[in-house]
């Protein structure tokens, strides 16, 4: 009835995955090691800083805070996904043209964070959009460009 | 850093958690937002991880008999939606853009958060501040507990280790209903270094029936009995003086005592101005 090996099959990407995985293993240290998902990085494995954030079930989580085996069955997105599938190109061309970025290490988590944002509908605010990344970590940019991008790309999107 | 290992098994049903509780060294898995964490720090390494999320019938907000009934694996986020909640548990709706951050909220869930009972966290103090109840499920019977009862020090509840809590149930507002909720963090969504949960009931122009329920400042949430009374009283200088007997909060990482002190006097103003104003 438990084990320290866990069956599990579920979607990544829209990729059918079936593997077996140790019950610790975490979701973002199963989708980096054995499927190589590397854009979901690794930052402070305590929730706090938001760098291992994917979409299950189409909710953001903390990949390091749900285990690889309680997503048996269901759908995992990552930041290749929504790159590949062309659903954040606006938001990561923005993130480019402002300089939100300017290491790199957060960004993964920021644009999945802020694509549940924007995916509500209309145009937050500049505090709104400071409060939903509020549990994301950025140690270079300062944030104003970030909130620059973000608010640029509510704001395209409200005018198509 | 990695947990240590440990067996993991998802409950098929509430009894089935139960019976799997026998195991003398495992943890239930509500959200896992809390839990997660203390395992990654390996600051706790149980041998068994009881997944409660596959369980039917644990989540859900019931309003009936004036009472809100919350279902323990209830997420943040669907509370932060619920207009149930917003309007009949008003207190809950203050508290919860406080709690974590989105995709903290999109998993935690509010029994996890109660059972865990971080003395800091926000939904003890409000399920204090309400005179609210959990429902507790055991081996052999269904209890009932007051959150006066609950809380019993640090990290440490009522509940037993074959015990699962199901529900947390809070008398639903009336247009007496008042509620005030603050606190202090150094970033948006971390855990308050203090901060307040209040409830009251609104008298012509005066307020009874006054519950604060401080956290961060103690191994529990903290009733502030002398400053409830003395607001009850009118006076709110009364019940910030108050606070010198009823507080005594110890230095932690994000402040020394005086400083908690003095933000806990802070907040009771605001929040005092808060219970003065009429709902909307």
């Amino acid at each position: 009835m438990s084990s320290h090996r866990c069956d599990i099959s579920l979607t990544v990407n829209g990729e059918f995955v079936a593997e077996t995985v140790d019950a610790r293993t975490s979701l973002v240290d199963f989708l980096r090691d054995a499927l190589v998902l590397t854009g979901s990085h690794v930052g402070c494995e305590h929730g706090v800083c938001g760098a291992c954030t994917v979409r299950v079930d189409g909710m953001i989580v903390r990949g390091c805070l749900m285990l690889a085996t309680q997503c048996d069955g269901s759908a995992v997105e990552t930041v290749e996904g929504l790159s590949d599938s062309g659903e954040i190109a606006d938001l990561q061309k923005a993130f480019e043209q402002r300089n939100a970025l300017q290491c790199g290490f957060c960004t993964p988590g920021m644009l999945l964070t802020a694509q549940e944002l924007l995916a509500q509908g209309g145009v937050p605010s500049r505090e709104e959009i400071r409060e939903h990344i509020s549990g994301n970590y950025c140690r270079c940019t300062g944030y104003h460009a970030i909130i620059d991008a973000i608010e640029a790309v509510a704001q395209a999107r409200a005018s198509k | 850093m990695k947990p240590s290992p440990f067996a993991y098994a998802k409950a098929k049903s509430l009894d089935h958690a139960i019976e799997l509780l026998s195991h003398p060294e495992a943890r239930l898995l509500a959200g896992g937002q809390s839990l997660m964490a203390t395992l990654n720090m390996r600051l706790s390494a149980p041998k068994l991880l009881i997944d409660l999320n596959g369980i039917g019938g644990l989540s859900g907000i019931v309003v009936r008999n004036r009472t809100v009934e919350i279902g323990a694996m209830t997420r943040h986020a669907e509370a932060a939606r619920s207009p149930d909640i917003a309007r009949h548990a008003p207190l809950i709706a203050l508290a919860m853009p406080h709690i974590g951050h989105a995709a903290i909220r999109n998993r935690g869930t509010l029994g996890g958060s109660i059972a865990f009972a971080d003395p800091a966290a926000e939904l003890p103090a409000c399920l204090l501040a309400l005179d609210g109840e959990v429902e507790i499920a055991g081996q052999t019977s269904k209890r009932a507990v007051k959150a006066d009862d609950f809380f019993k020090g640090l990290f440490e509840t009522a509940l037993g280790p074959h015990d699962v809590l199901t529900a947390i149930r809070l008398p639903a507002a009336t247009t007496q209903t008042r509620v005030g909720f603050a606190e202090f963090a150094r970033r948006h969504g971390d855990y308050a270094m203090v901060g307040l949960a209040a409830a009251a009931k609104a008298d012509g122009q005066a307020l009874s029936d006054v519950r604060l329920a401080y956290f961060g400042v103690g191994n529990t949430p903290v009733r502030a009995k002398g400053a409830e009374a003395a607001l009850a009283g009118g006076g709110i200088d009364e019940a910030v003086k108050a606070l010198a007997s009823d507080l005594d909060p110890a230095a932690d990482v994000q402040a020394t005592a005086a400083t908690k002190m003095h933000l806990a006097s802070v907040l009771l103003r605001r929040v005092t101005q808060q219970l003065m104003e009429a709902r909307p």
